[in-house]
């Protein structure tokens, strides 16, 4: 192996860790509303754009194709990214938080895509199909490949800041109710638990989670248009990641994004090697054979690779 | 204490609850029998906000508290439990009666992440708390099993716990017996006693153990057909021949044949 092929595999392993964090915190995001709390969001993709457009219209240098840009600062975009997803996360919670759970599924599913279409359609914010370009990678003034290493680590220490305050709400009473509302909401509700504002509450953690892994796309890609918030490659893929990993387990969402992120970029790979008139069924054979991996860990590990675990006595004490 | 005035509840064609009145006394243990289906338990749901009424009101301390939901009534102070139990399913049973306390701070995010003092000592103390009450229903050696696994039986026993880890002035309880095993039974008694003795908890207690009933409730109402029959103390109670025919009929233990 020469030095250019090393530096080549380096680049991809560099590739893969950003984006399997990325996909790690959106999956924490994702752990939160339906590992903790029960709830089905189907929706994703619409949160995850929210986020990506905001910072990407916040950060750009003034462009007459889009809203703004602002030129901002990156953190005041991806701050901005999650208070917005926040207020909308809100205002969808307010309005089907009560749907039994099918029911929220269907409603977030729809409301994700219109959000999309908004996004998609309104061309004097959005620049519609051709998207926003042109967005800061953060870190942009080293060397490749240290500006990619630089946000490939930002990434990261993301994902373990927020694992650490994710996994320490879960031990606290906090986590505790989120739980129980899952586990049983008349009997939450007997003992004085609010479950239409805790599952608001819930529902808005995770989905700025999803809004900053939108926004930290964005700036990753330096690139925003309405073909990367596909729900494909988010709610679809950030579902997998978090039910073969493991839901209700922290580390399972995270290793479950990382591994899954890994497996469908591996077979990106194996779908190019197609013969030319099977590759543009490439796509379908991607989700064919996350689907069955995914039923393969679910035959061995029926929780995930890293099941929930509750918190024993001992462990509290 | 507790006012139920002229409620009637139905579902579809069925009248579960049909013009039931009774009031319950501060302090007092207060039984409710009747046959199977007379709606004992459909009044529960209405007392506690988890049915809406169609006619009729509930009083609770002077206020009217007709339909309001069942958090905010736990926070007045009612306390329910559930005939068929309502555990959390995939918690530790530990876990299933530290979710109960009111006033636990660490349920807000930011008191959660920055765990004062405070939170810390309040989750030792509810844990403590915790342990105590699964002594007490010799549910210690499944402290860390998730309930859903628990015997028809310990889940009752679980329901019961939920009750204690509550700060109530009312308690109510559906069919706390049933399922448990006699000599436990006994304790349960006792310990309903000294709740209301030591503590002034008011109890409603629904059951279809006649010896339970007898050892405790004053006054026993008796429902028939979604409407209360008669209401007085067990010897009473016992001796109307209403009651016999709807309910008792002629086999109950000290009851004449
Ligand atoms: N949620 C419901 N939907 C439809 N019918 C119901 C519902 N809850 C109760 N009922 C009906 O109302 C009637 C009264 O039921 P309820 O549970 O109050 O009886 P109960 O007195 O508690 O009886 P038991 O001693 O068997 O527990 C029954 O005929 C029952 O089928
Ligand atoms: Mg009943």
């Amino acid at each position: 192996m020469d030095s250019a092929q090393a530096y080549g595999y380096m680049l991809y392993f560099v590739s893969l860790m950003t984006m399997g964090g990325i996909y790690a915190i959106m999956c924490l995001g994702l752990n939160i509303q339906w590992g903790f709390t029960g709830l089905f969001n189907a929706g994703i993709a619409g949160f995850f754009a929210i986020g990506a457009y905001v910072t990407a219209i916040l950060t750009t240098a003034a462009s007459t194709s889009h809203l703004g840009g602002y030129d901002l600062p990156v953190a005041i975009g991806l701050i901005s990214a999650m208070a917005v997803t926040a207020v909308i996360a809100w205002l969808v919670g307010l309005l089907c938080i009560r749907l039994r759970s099918d029911y929220l599924a269907i409603a977030t599913i729809g409301i994700g895509e219109i959000f999309r279409l908004i996004l998609k359609n309104e061309i004097w914010a959005t620049n519609g199909a051709r998207g926003i370009a042109k967005i800061p990678l953060p870190f942009e003034s080293l060397n490749e490949p240290w500006n990619k290493i630089g946000f490939m680590m930002l990434v990261l220490v993301i994902v373990t800041v927020f694992y650490f305050l994710i996994e320490r709400a879960r031990l606290a009473p906090w986590g505790r109710l989120m739980t129980a509302i899952r586990e049983n909401e008349y009997s939450a509700r007997a003992a004085g638990k609010n479950v239409e504002r805790v599952r608001i509450e819930a529902f808005v953690c995770g989905s700025v989670l999803m809004g900053l892994a939108g926004g930290l796309m964005a700036h990753y890609i330096k690139f925003i248009g309405p073909g990367a918030t596909e729900p494909l490659t988010t709610t679809f893929l950030v579902w997998v990641m978090l039910i073969a990993g493991g839901s209700g387990n922290n580390r399972g969402a995270i290793l479950g994004a990382f591994l899954l992120w890994a497996i469908w970029s591996f077979t990106e790979v194996l779908t190019g090697r197609l013969p030319a008139e099977l590759a543009v069924k490439a796509a379908y054979f991607r989700i064919f054979l996350i689907g069955l991996l995914l039923q393969i860990v679910l035959q061995r590990y029926a929780g995930g690779i890293l099941p929930e675990r509750r918190p024993s006595l001992n462990i509290k004490a | 204490m507790l006012t139920v005035d002229s409620i009637s509840k139905s579902f579809g064609g069925l009248t579960a609850v049909n013009n039931c009145s009774f009031t319950i006394e501060a302090h007092s243990i207060t039984g409710l029998i009747g046959p199977n289906g007379a709606g004992k338990t459909t009044i529960f749901n209405v007392i506690a906000g988890a049915m809406k009424p169609d006619t009729g009101g509930v009083q609770f301390q002077g206020r009217n508290i007709t339909g309001q939901p069942a958090h905010k009534l736990f926070h007045l102070g009612i306390m329910r439990t559930f005939q068929i139990p309502q555990e959390f399913f995939a918690m530790t049973v530990l876990e299933n009666l530290m979710v109960v306390p009111a006033a636990q701070s660490g349920e807000n995010l930011f008191y959660a992440l920055l765990s004062p003092g405070n939170v810390t000592v309040r989750e030792k103390e509810v844990r403590d708390r915790a342990v105590d009450v699964l002594d007490f229903l010799r549910l210690t050696h499944v402290i860390d099993e998730l309930a859903g696994n628990l015997s028809g039986g310990q889940k009752k026993l679980l329901e019961l716990g939920r009750a204690m880890m509550a700060d109530p002035d009312i308690i109510l309880l559906d069919e706390p017996g049933a399922g448990v095993n006699p000599t436990l039974l006994g304790d349960l008694a006792e310990m309903i006693e000294r709740l209301n003795k030591e503590r002034h908890y008011t109890f409603c207690i629904i059951e279809h153990n006649m010896d339970m009933i007898a050892r405790l409730c004053d006054p026993v109402i008796v429902m028939v057909e979604g409407a209360v029959l008669m209401q007085g103390d067990m010897n009473t109670v016992r001796a109307d021949p209403r009651v016999l025919d709807a309910y008792l009929g002629g086999d109950v233990h000290g009851a004449p044949n």
